[in-house]
């Protein structure tokens, strides 16, 4: 398999620094004051140009969010956090719109290089189309740059920030921001709708096949910048969307606050699958540092026969709070979960799915794969639900970790309820070790330590990669076994 | 050639070789022999450098290289192959992948080219068909599921692929039909060379009958009590280790 090579030489590739993507880029930045009440609610809602609405909107969301506890039931563990102590809004200071490349600052530009984008957006501007991957880059909060538009545009796909929508379409955005997160759904969703900054908005109309795969890349680069994302996708009756995200921050010392919300909403026949590649700094070899990523995201099949699909790859972050599910609403509609979660170092990771079965018919399949290393822990924690009225519900549930070492934890919660005795669910789970044989065997036919780990490793994700989009596959292949380096020995 | 001199072995405080000597010359197929708990699985272990095993004095050489100081894929790249008693299963790694995998690495670290990937093909199948392996099985997790006799077959292919200068078999007849024990053997036997040389452990002469060694020795408490000729094997056969173990003791 050439892609057990690749990650081969990319391990032997990387230098010293671990973090290869630990880089700040210096900006002039436009910041609100620190800290979190109503003006600087006001702030950021006139900084986004907010019509009147949605102004009320996060103010609402805001005074909600003061009667709300943060919750302590997930097995992570952190200093409390002072939410007066952060900054909510920081933004690129050049605020027009830029409408091209040329008038975007170059020191942005050179961030994407390290990341890997302008490969990219240089075939865009020579005009060789051959990778069709529409970027909405993130960075910070503001979208720098919108390419693709045109030809989405013909197909009437709409894809843009989500401040653009709210300005542009405020009927669609009315209609379904908050209809699958409510605002007061918890406390970091309740924290995000108060003071969201960016994300991205997809509408696919009725019967489009959305062209290309949507893509973002996110990034938290100002110190101390709490980061808010917004994310809306809407596939309207019968219609196909492929979304992908991808995440690297710079390293430093101070833990970073990321509450982001995503909302998908599948219609009639409609299909949405979002993929994920999370690759936040998870802290230093010692546990200092790290992204705490606290994130609400949630999927709706409305109509009949929808299907959501989550992939993720969460390799990053100090603490992962996360549990992307589907509300299998519509009859016949379908939810399916696959994740590979990664946690080295003292990295803590607390992450599943719940897939709630209400329509008749509704399938449902999750595929969790929890990779401890280090001193970190690892939690699977998943809710698979039958309501009375999801007769021929089924569910199939696989989840298996794998330890490297013995100073980590594997930990699997699921919760099993279901009130239709016509549900069929299935539930399977594994845990396993790296044996010591295993490697020596390894070893012996000429594999190192390092890429005997990295193929045991990437044989026990199989299952989840093949869901990946190619392209994300092998940066999601290659980020395992970074993340894992070091690991053993 | 190789060589090894008065080898002290213990592990987790239990001496199991003690002062073991053993010459095995270019070209030549040794067979070990002795009863259950002679140290026969630990020399071998020992010598492709699994943890665990506390070396306490001797050495092993290999044409001149003192294998004790590499790791073991450095031994594996020097020509070191050990044919596992009890082969490893790999969950979600097509045994395509492996081999690739581990010829490639092996190569790399003498210094030689990748394989291009017909080349590798076409090797793989040409040995896979000599062993009986069938094509679907080289695309199935390496040795998950595979019955004991493919398991062994399996290890062969990988030693034919990986060219080694010097083979252990590990109990390779153990759990093999008489038919395995047949195709087996003849795959050894295609791999017999000048420069290749071969240490053959096992319980029972029956394996000698298919791969016919030029030295026997017969091991007791950690030491070479006796070497012959293949006779020896017979005479064995004939009359068990009694006399052995209550020389050794």
């Amino acid at each position: 398999m050439p892609a057990v090579q690749e990650t081969v030489e990319q391990v032997r590739s990387i230098d010293v620094d671990q973090y290869k993507y630990g880089f700040i880029t210096d900006i002039e930045v436009d910041k609100a004051p620190k800290g979190l009440n109503e003006d600087i609610v006001r702030f950021i809602s006139a900084r986004k140009g907010d019509p009147e609405w949605m102004t009320e909107w996060r103010l609402d969301a805001f005074r909600r969010w003061l009667t709300m506890q943060e919750p302590t039931w997930a097995r992570v563990e952190y200093p409390p956090i002072d939410f007066q102590d952060l900054y909510y809004y920081a933004a690129p200071k050049k605020k027009a719109g830029p409408q091209s490349l040329d008038e975007v600052d170059p020191a942005i530009l050179e961030t994407y290089k390290k990341l890997g984008i302008p490969l990219r957006e240089q075939e865009i501007l020579a005009g060789v189309q051959t990778s069709k991957v529409a970027v909405d880059a993130v960075f910070d909060s503001v979208s720098v740059v919108t390419t693709f538009k045109e030809e989405l545009k013909k197909a009437g796909v709409i894809f843009c920030s989500i401040s653009e929508a709210i300005r542009e379409h405020p009927d669609l955005v009315r209609q379904y921001l908050g209809s699958v997160v409510p605002v007061t759904d918890n406390f970091y969703a309740t924290l995000n709708s108060a003071v969201f900054t960016d994300g991205s908005f997809v509408y696919v109309p009725p019967g489009v096949r959305c062209p290309m795969e949507l893509s973002t890349y996110f990034r938290i680069n100002e110190k101390n910048t709490g980061q808010f994302e917004r994310t809306l996708i809407i596939a309207d009756k019968g219609s196909y969307v492929s979304y992908l995200e991808g995440c690297t921050a710079p390293q430093r010392d101070e833990n970073q606050l990321h509450a982001a919300v995503v909302e998908l909403i599948a219609l009639d026949d409609a299909e949405i699958k979002y993929s994920t590649v999370q690759n936040w700094y998870p802290g230093d070899s010692e546990g200092k540092g790290g992204v705490y990523n606290f994130v609400t995201k949630r999927g709706d099949c409305r109509g009949k026969n929808a299907k959501i699909s989550w992939t993720q790859v969460e390799t990053g972050s100090a603490i992962t709070w996360k549990y992307p599910s589907c509300i299998l609403r519509g009859d016949g509609s379908r939810g399916e979960f696959y994740s590979i979660a990664v946690s080295n170092g003292y990295q803590q990771v607390d992450s599943g799915t719940k897939m709630i079965h209400l329509g008749k018919n509704t399938t449902s399949r999750i595929i969790s794969k929890g990779i401890s290393a280090g001193f970190s822990q690892n939690t699977y924690r998943g809710l698979v639900s039958a309501h009375r009225k999801a007769s021929g519900a089924r569910n199939f549930t696989n989840c298996d970790s794998l330890l490297i070492g013995d100073k980590c934890g594997a930990h699997t919660v699921p919760y099993i309820e279901s009130k239709n005795a016509s549900a069929i669910f299935e539930h399977e789970a594994t845990t396993s070790k790296i044996s010591e044989d295993q490697l020596f065997y390894c070893q012996q036919r000429g594999l190192s330590e390092e890429e005997a780990t990295a193929l045991i490793v990437n044989g026990f994700v199989k299952d989840v990669l093949q869901q990946l989009p190619m392209e994300f596959a092998v940066e999601a292949q290659k980020l395992i076994s970074i993340s894992l380096e070091g690991s053993v020995g | 050639m190789l060589e090894i001199r008065n080898l002290h072995v213990q592990i987790e405080d239990k001496k199991i070789l003690n002062g073991l000597s053993l010459t095995v010359n270019d070209g030549e197929v040794a067979a070990i022999m002795g009863p259950n708990g002679s140290g026969k699985s630990t020399l071998s272990y020992v010598i492709a450098g699994k943890e665990d095993y506390e070396v306490l004095d001797g050495e092993i050489l290999l044409d001149g290289q003192n294998l004790l100081e590499m790791e073991p894929d450095a031994r594996a790249a020097a020509g070191v192959f050990l044919a596992f008693q009890y082969p490893l299963e790999i969950p979600g790694v097509a045994t395509m992948t492996f081999l690739k995998a581990a010829l490639n690495a092996q190569r790399k670290a003498r210094g030689e080219g990748e394989l291009s990937t017909p080349e590798f093909m076409k090797k793989v199948r040409a040995g896979a068909e000599r062993l009986h392996i069938p094509q679907d099985m080289l695309k199935r997790a390496l040795n998950v599921g595979f019955s004991g006799g493919e398991k062994k077959r399996m290890e062969i292919l990988q030693m034919a692929l990986l060219e080694p200068r010097f083979c252990i078999l590990d109990e390779t007849d153990s759990g093999l039909d008489i038919d395995a024990l047949k195709i087996a053997a003849d795959g050894v036997n295609a791999l017999r060379d000048p420069k290749r040389s071969f240490l053959v452990i096992t319980h029972y002469q029956r394996l000698l009958n298919y791969i016919v060694p030029d030295t026997v020795h017969v091991m007791a408490n950690g030491r070479v009590v006796k070497s012959g000729g293949k006779e020896l094997a017979l005479e064995l056969e004939a009359n068990g280790y009694a006399d052995y173990r209550s020389q050794a003791a």
